[in-house]
Order: C-alpha cells, then structure tokens, then sequence
C-alpha cells in the first residue's frame, strides 16, 4: 500500500479509537497518539520528498497510487503529491496536533467532539492527497459536514444560526463544483478523473472541445472554491462561522480548511481549464482585490475579537487568490507561502483569542484592557501574532506577502498595476486594526476588577501556542526551502496556465 | 407445454411458497403461539432464505416464461432482491408494533398482505405485456390500501387507506386508458411488438404516453401527482409507510424505466421533455413543503417526494448508465429511509412522539438512537462518506451525461434545500433541548409516556433486538454501500445491452 494513504488510515484509526475509549484520559490518549503520528508522517514526508525530488524531475506528482474504484465510470481512487500538497500536508498536521491541545479542557461530550474533529481532519488529509476529482471532492465534503456538529453544539453567542448559514453556504458552493467536475469529466473527453491525465491528455493542445462551455465550468468551478476561500461577495458565512465555533474548530477551519478553496482553485479550476482561466481571471481577480480591501476596512470596525479576526482572514485568504489569478510563478509561490503563513498565525490568533475568552468570558474589545499585566505569556504572544499578521519581518506574513506583491508587480499591464497598488494598501489597514487593538486590550490599566483575578495560560495551552509560534518564526526566518519546495509544484501549473496565454483578456 | 419456462419464474414461486408456508402456520397457531416463533421470526427466516435462494442464480442468462408474458432478466433480480430486502426490513422494524395487544391477532394478515403486494411487484417488474403488467400493479396496489388502513380503530389510518384506495383506482384508470390507446394504435400489448411499431407520428401514441407516465407518476408520488402522499403517509401506520415509500416506490420507478425503453424508445424526446419538468416541479416543491413541516411522516413524505425526483433523473435519456445509477440509487435510498423509519417507529412505539420538536435533545437521553438517525439523514442528504453522496453523484452524472446540464444544476442547488432541512431535525436531537448539563435518564415503564414532562426530551428506553437487527443491516448498507464500490460495479455489470436497444430504436427513429 502506499504511504500516502496513511494520512487517512491514522485519523479511520483514531475514529476507531475514539469510539471505543470509554473515558476522557482514553480520548485523550488517542488523539495526542493520533496527531503525534500525523505530525511525524508529514515530516518524514516532507523529507521523502524532496530526496525523490531531487531523483525524479520529471513528473509532476510524486508517490502515486491507483486503486480502481468505480471502472465502469473510470473513476480511482489515486494518490499523488507535489511540492504544494506537501506544504499544505505539513500545515494542515500541524493545526490538528495543536487544535488537539488547544481543545484540551473542552467539555461537555468530549468523545463526540473529537469524533467529528477527526472526521474533520480526515476530510483535509484526503483532499490533499488525492488526484482524482471524484476521490478529492469526496473528501472536500466530508471535511465541511462535521462543522455544522462543531459549530452548532459546541459554539458560543447564535452557534444555530452561523452553523446552517456556513454549511448551506459551503455545500451551495459545492453544488456548483460538482456540475463542474462532471463539465471536465464530459467536457474533455478524457474520460477519466485523474487531474494529471486530464492536463496532459491533449499535450498542450485545447482540451475542451467547447470553448464557451468551458468558460461555464470555470465559472462554476472557481466559484465553488471561491465560496470555501471566503471570496467577495461569498465570503459572510466567514466571520459569522468563526466567531461562533469553539476555539480549535476556527484554528482547523481558518487554518486549514479555507485553505483547501485556494488549493482547489488553483489546482482544478486554472490548471484543467487554463483557456478559460486567461479569459475570465480578470473578473475573479478584481472580486478577490475587493475582498483583500474590504476585509481589511470591515476588521477595522468590528469589536468582537472574532470577528476582527475573521474579517482579517477573509482580507488574507483573499491575497491567496488574488496572488493565483496574476498567473505566474512568483505569485502563486507567494500564494502558497500565504496560505502556509496565515493558516499557522492564523490558528495562533484564534488560540489566543479562545484562551482570552475562557477566562474573561467575553470578546468585546471595549470590555478588555491591561491584559498585559494579568497574562503577560498570552499577552506577548497575543503581540507576536499580530505582528506576525501585519507583515513584520521576520516572522512568516512578511515572506509570504512580499512574494505575492514583487510576483504581482512584475505583471504587465495597468489592470494588473492598479490591482496590486489596491491590494497593497490592505497591509497598512491591517497595521491599523491590529496595532489599535494590541493597544486596547493588552495595554493600559485595567478596569475590570474581574479581570484581576485570573491566570496565565496552562501547560496545554502554553505547548499549542509556543509550537505555532515556532512555525511562525520558523517560516519567517527560513523561508527558502519552503519556497523551493513550493515551487517546484507551481512550476509545472503555470506553465500550463502561460501556454494557453493567447486567450488572454485584460480589460485595460 | 415446456414445464422448464417455469425455472424462469423461481422467484415468484418461492416467494408463493413463503406466502403459503406463513398462511398454513398461521392457521395452526392459537393466540399464545403468535407471540411466540411466528412474530417477526419465522416471515423473516423464510423471507432471508427467500431472498438468498433469489440472489444466487442471478448470474444465469436472460429467459421468458408463456410466450413472452412474462421476462426475465439478471437486472430483475437485482431488483427483486432489493425490494425483498427491504421487505425483511420492515418486518423487523414492525416487531413491536405487531406485538401490540390489538395486533397480536391479526398479525399474519400484515406479512401475508405485504407479501402478496411484494409478489405483485415481481410480476410487475418482470411483465413483458401489459396484461400481466397490469395485474401485477393491481396485485401490488390493492392489498396495499388494506395494510394502510391496518390501524382500524384509529380515524387518520382508515382515512388514509380511503384516500389511498381512491387515488390508486384513479390513477389504474388513467393507466388503463393510455394502454387501451396504445393497443388502438399497434394492435399489440406485448412490450417488444409495441416498441417496434410505435412511432410518434402516430397520434394515440403520444396521448398514450401522457396517460402512462400520469398513473405511474401517481405510484412513484411524482409532483403533480402527489397530492395523496402526504396524508396517507402520515395516516398509515409508520411501518407501512416506510414499506411504502421505499418499496412501492422503487419498483414504480424500475419498471416506468423499463417500460419507456421498451415500449416507448421512439418517443425519448416526448418523454425526457416531460420528465424533465416533472422532476424540475417535484424536487423543487416537495422541499418548500419539507422545510414546514412538524410532523416526522409529513416531513418524511415531502422528503420521499423530492427523493423520487432524484431517482427519476436516471431515466433522462434511457441510457444504460442511467440503469445503473436507478438501481443504485433504490439501494441506497432504501437503506437510508428504512433506517430512518426504523428509528422514528420504535420512537413512536417507545414514547408515542411523532414530531420534530419532540426530538428535541434525543441526543442526551437516546444517543446511539441519534447517531444512527443521523447518518441515515447525512445519506439521504447526499454527505459522503456515506452511501448517499455515491448515488446522488452516480444519478447526476448519467443525466449530465445525456446532457441535461441546467436539470442537473437545479436538481443541485435542491439537495442544498434538503441538507437544510435534514440538518433540521439533527439540529432538534443535538443541538436543542435542555442541553446535555442536565441529562434526566428518566427510564420509562410500560405505559407512562403521558407523566413524562411536556417538555422534556423523549426519555431513554432500549431498542429490542428486531429493532437493532433492522437498525444494523441499514446503517451497514449506509456506511458500505458506497465505500465499497463493489455493488455499483455489480449492478453496472448487468445494464450492459441497454445503450444499444436505444441506438437501434433512435437509429430506426432516424
């Protein structure tokens, strides 16, 4: 069997644990086993493959498997991983050994929350995995079911109302996707599911025998991703879902789990229909600048810590597609290093942001200040992640926008000038909302008498948070064999994406 | 006479040899002996060794028994089996409610009736006349209206079985008329004759496709011709509404397949046009009225509506994937709507609770009663990993594959609306309620349900093993079916043939 698939055996096996542990140290138990596991496969993996990488130039997607699934409708079961499935194997197994800390004194139904959890993950695991629509699709579904549970049983503040508004929104955008899917499956006449095979079948040539249709499947396609990855106008499932959820369910969500829209844009919708992608990317292109502004200007007036939060992620999620649909390498190097920054200080915040409102019970800006003195360890790493966020350097935010904006610049064209002066702009916004609120909440004296009486972070805690910190800093300050291994998986996409360049429309 | 015709018929015969071993026995039972071996156990046993016995030589190629009359194919069986199946599966379910004191008697009544109705779908499915096809809808429809109205004292069950007998006879009516048309037009009533002289410039022809699709629309409960579905199924007892919704359904929908293929190929531009509104109408306002709904069988009512939707997206074009994906998608909804009958029947039978709003916080008292109901809702909504998600995305892709893209796409945007209000009633059991701080596991006695607080979640009981049996064979089909790929792959292995007859007949068409 091949190695990838056991990036689904461990969590099959975690479930299986978990519905067999009979109390909480057992639940426990299984998940720190679980995760630890997970962590230590996608490390070895990231190894694996930069030796196989080195030995084998050649292919695009290394360590592939096939199991014949479905043959009377050609469709696998097949794995396969490139530089960018690596990354995000690495980020999404980092979230979920954190979470699982981060999630640590969560109660009531402990075992059922961490059942769906796994659940959850499994879903990750298994999109980034696999290389086959059908198999990724499946996958990409089951990863967004269990939010509605997580949500809705264990949130905080209208948990109903923002988990149905979140799955509908989600699966709505999946109804679109799987009319795409079918439209690549039929329209190609590949016949087959497995990306690679569908990208090269026609060796360079058109692969869509109608070009209009195509255009549709485009639109369907990107959209549905679109959805996951919080774009403009799809993006108001975001900041309600995450200020409802419990602490590690937005760190998995934000973390990771929008992440997969991005992945899915680039590795579906550009890299199977690169014709359409050159026509129509100039509309989705001006959709993600608006919501990389607007995001970053609605964070401003939020005073739910969440939801500024949120909003922040919906403005830097925003900078992945953004930096995807500029079509070249640089870019999409930079949109993958964003993806890994934001998911790990983005998970950080929430953490942080989950600890604070266990102890003071409440996330309203107004009601907090002086929070240095009473939990100098949240405090500060409060400060780090925020820098982190506005770009400091040094820390990962810096390297992964820094590499979207040079890649971005060196577009020809006015369009694709003025779009990145736009999108720039967001990092002075963000300094602006992060750098009031490090104000507010951690500094000054503090009114709440309340407030005085509480502790600094656990064991557990201060473990998830020092771990994402590392990662932060990690990237930050070695950000090249990431991006070296990074790019040896947008290589190959955009080559594919530039020679269809002859449909290529910019409106000035 | 060539008595080996007869070796065709092998599942008929063994299942009028279930019939009649259960109607001797139950002669020779008295009153003690019903509770005994007969209830639930020995219909069950003979039914299983039934079904295994019509399973294994399936394998065996095609035949025809009485000139034609009666058609036998690989694909029938698997139907068959499917329905009998599902058959067990009510049995089980229906334990507890033959073990009440007022059933206890007529308990041999309900297996001999569902079975007669199961062996009038036999020779429904297997009909290649419409004689034969007709008696066997009648066989199939008739004792039907008796078991609804099996909870004779109670006013809503007798007035279902009226509305239901009514509505049958009507909709026979309309069936009768279109296939006195058709034989007008051919001069034949055997399915292979007809298909070969029908033609569309034939006036009765189309008036007679009109006429078929509207009775067999009114079997399947396809808007606009569903209006009987809702009140009889939340008249009928709960047993026999899932054998309803499930079994009668799902053999209407197999042979209005076949019979358009058969009889009807000339005419596949009519009949998609037609179907393509049906199911337009029939997903989109079966879901408007679900999401309004209380009461569990209303709801399960609209939610079988719009689930026949689906299943009629496989017909679009008469192709061989499209078979497949029918049959498939019978499997799965089967399993899935069983268990959730199994469950929302011995809820009833435990508490008497039958709306949505009573399940609120099922979950802390009842919890693996819960789980199980929501992995059965998370199929019938279309969730992966569970069998559901592989027989909505099997069904859409044949119809996408004939190229009904903007029915797909709207069919799409539908189970969006399902999943919302299936996820309401996992919303009752999980999330509402008093919350899971103060579990009150108030065990009930025999007959109290009417002490328990108004409010209160349904307190715990046990499921007897029937029940769990029923329950388990289910959730299995729920969470296998799919994963596994086998029983798409074996069902795909005997649709082999159909794109053909379709090319010959639109090539003749041409």
């Amino acid at each position: 069997m091949n190695f990838l698939s056991i990036f689904v055996l461990i969590p099959l096996l975690m479930l299986l644990g978990l519905w067999v542990a009979r109390n909480l140290n057992q639940v426990r138990g299984v998940m720190v086993a679980g995760s630890t596991a997970l962590l230590a496969l996608a490390v070895y993996l990231v190894f694996a493959f930069l030796e196989a990488r080195e030995a084998d130039k050649v292919s695009e997607m290394l360590f592939t498997a096939s199991f014949n699934w479905f043959p009377a409708l050609n469709i696998k079961y097949s794995v396969g991983v490139d530089g960018i499935s690596v990354a995000m194997l690495l980020l999404s197994a980092i979230i979920v050994f954190t979470g699982t800390f981060a999630s640590w004194q969560l109660k009531p139904l402990t075992k059922e929350y961490f059942l769906w959890f796994t659940l959850l993950s499994m879903g990750v695991f298994g999109f980034f995995i696999s290389v086959d629509l059908f198999a990724m699709f499946m996958f990409y579904e089951i990863a967004l079911i269990p939010m509605y549970l997580l949500i809705g049983i264990w949130g905080s503040g209208k948990k109903e109302y923002s988990a149905m508004k979140l799955t509908l929104m989600l699966m709505g955008g999946s109804a679109f996707l799987m009319c795409g899917i079918f439209g690549i499956y039929y329209g190609t006449g590949a016949a087959t599911m497995n990306i690679v095979d569908i990208a090269n079948h026609a060796n360079g040539a058109v692969p869509f025998s109608n070009h209009s249709l195509e255009n549709l499947w485009f639109v369907f396609t990107f959209t549905g991703f679109g959805v996951l990855g919080a774009m403009f106008p799809f993006h108001t499932w975001s900041p309600d879902g995450h200020a409802s959820a419990p602490t590690a369910v937005s760190m998995l969500h934000a973390g990771v789990l929008m992440k997969l829209g991005g992945y899915g844009c680039f590795r579906i919708a550009m890299y199977l229909m690169p014709e359409a992608a050159n026509e129509l990317g100039w509309i989705f292109l001006c959709l993600t600048g608006i919501s990389v502004v607007y995001g970053a200007f609605s964070a401003c007036v939020q005073t739910d810590l969440k939801y500024i939060n949120a909003y922040s992620s919906v403005s830097h999620c925003g900078l992945v597609l953004f930096a995807i649909l500029m079509m070249n390498q640089v870019a999409a190097t930079g949109a993958i290093l964003q993806m890994l920054s934001h998911g790990l200080m983005t998970a950080l915040f929430f953490a942080l942001i989950g600890m604070i409102y266990g102890r003071t019970h409440t996330r309203d800006v107004r009601e907090l200040s002086g929070l240095m003195k009473i939990m100098p360890f949240l405090a500060v790493c409060y400060v780090i992640a925020g820098l982190a966020n506005l770009g400091l350097p040094g820390l990962s935010g810096f390297v992964a926008e820094m590499t979207i904006f040079v890649g971005s610049f060196s577009n020809v064209g006015n369009f694709y000038t003025m779009w990145t002066i736009i999108a720039c702009t967001s990092i002075v916004i963000t300094a602006v909302y992060i750098l009031r609120l490090v104000g507010k909440i951690l500094y000054g004296v503090c009114e709440n008498e309340h407030h005085k009486l509480l502790t600094d972070a656990t064991w557990d805690e201060r473990f998830s948070v020092v771990c994402l910190i590392l990662c932060v800093a990690g990237l930050g300050l070695t950000p090249w064999w990431m991006s070296d291994l990074i790019g040896t998986g947008t290589q190959p996409i955009i080559d594919v994406i530039n020679s269809a360049k002859e449909f290529l429309y910019v409106p000035f | 006479m060539d008595y080996s015709q007869f070796l065709n018929m092998q599942a008929e015969l063994s299942l009028l040899a279930v019939i009649v071993i259960l109607f001797v026995a139950d002669l020779f039972m008295c009153g003690d002996g019903k509770k005994g071996v007969y209830n639930t156990c020995l219909p069950v046993v003979l039914l299983t060794i039934h079904t295994v016995l019509n399973i294994c030589p399936c394998c065996q190629g095609a035949g025809e028994a009485f000139g034609g009359m009666y058609v036998h194919t690989p694909m029938m069986s698997i139907v068959k089996s499917v329905l009998a199946v599902g058959t067990i599966v009510t049995f089980l379910m229906a334990h507890k409610w033959l073990s009440r004191e007022e059933n206890l008697i007529k308990q041999g009544e309900f297996y001999l009736i569902t079975l007669f109705t199961l062996l009038g779908m036999y020779f429904m499915i297997s009909s290649g006349h419409f004689l034969m096809f007709f008696i066997g809808l009648e066989t199939a429809s008739i004792p039907m209206a008796a078991t609804v109205a099996f909870d004779k004292n109670r006013y809503e069950s007798a007035e279902a079985g009226a509305k239901f007998i009514l509505l049958a006879l009507f909709s026979a009516g309309l069936l009768l008329y279109g296939i006195s048309l058709i034989y007008g037009a051919t001069g034949t009533l055997y399915f292979d004759e007809i298909g070969k002289t029908l033609t569309l410039s034939n006036p009765l022809a189309l008036l007679g496709l009109v006429l078929f699709i509207s009775g067999m629309g009114f079997k399947i409960s396809l808007v606009p011709f569903h209006l009987w579905t809702a009140d009889t199924y939340e008249g009928a007892p709960t047993v026999v509404t899932g054998f309803l919704s499930v079994i009668s359904k799902g053999s209407a929908a197999f042979v209005l397949f076949t019979v358009l293929i058969k009889v009807f190929p000339e005419l596949v531009g009519a009949w998609n046009q037609a179907f393509m509104w049906i199911i337009i109408f029939s997903i989109t306002v079966a879901n408007v009225f679900a999401v309004r709904q209380n009461n569990l069988k209303r709801f399960m009512a609209f939610s079988a509506i719009s689930q026949a939707g689906y299943l009629v997206l496989g017909v679009m074009d008469g192709t061989a994937q499209g078979m497949t994906s029918l049959v498939f998608y019978l499997l799965v909804y089967m399993v899935a709507n069983l268990g959730a009958f199994a469950v929302i029947t011995t809820i009833e039978e435990n508490s008497g609770k039958i709306n949505i709003s009573d399940y609120n916080g099922l979950y802390s008292t009842n919890p693996k009663l819960s789980f199980l109901m929501t992995l059965c809702l998370f199929s019938l909504a279309g969730i992966p990993p569970f069998a559901g998600f592989f027989s909505k995305f099997f069904i859409f892709m044949a119809a996408f594959k004939a190229g009904w893209h903007w029915l797909v796409l709207i069919a799409l945007i539908n189970t969006v609306i399902s999943l919302y209000y299936y996820l309401l009633i996992v919303k009752a059991m999980y999330i509402k309620g008093p919350g899971f701080t103060e579990q009150k596991l108030v065990s009930i006695s025999a007959d109290n349900d009417r002490v328990m607080p108004e409010d209160g979640p349904i307190p715990t009981f046990r499921v007897d093993c029937y029940t769990r049996t029923a329950l388990f064979i289910c959730v299995a089909g729920v969470v296998l079916l799919g994963i596994c790929g086998v029983a798409y792959n074996c069902i795909d292995s005997f649709s082999y043939g159909l794109d053909k007859v379709m090319e010959v007949c639109t090539g003749c068409c041409k």
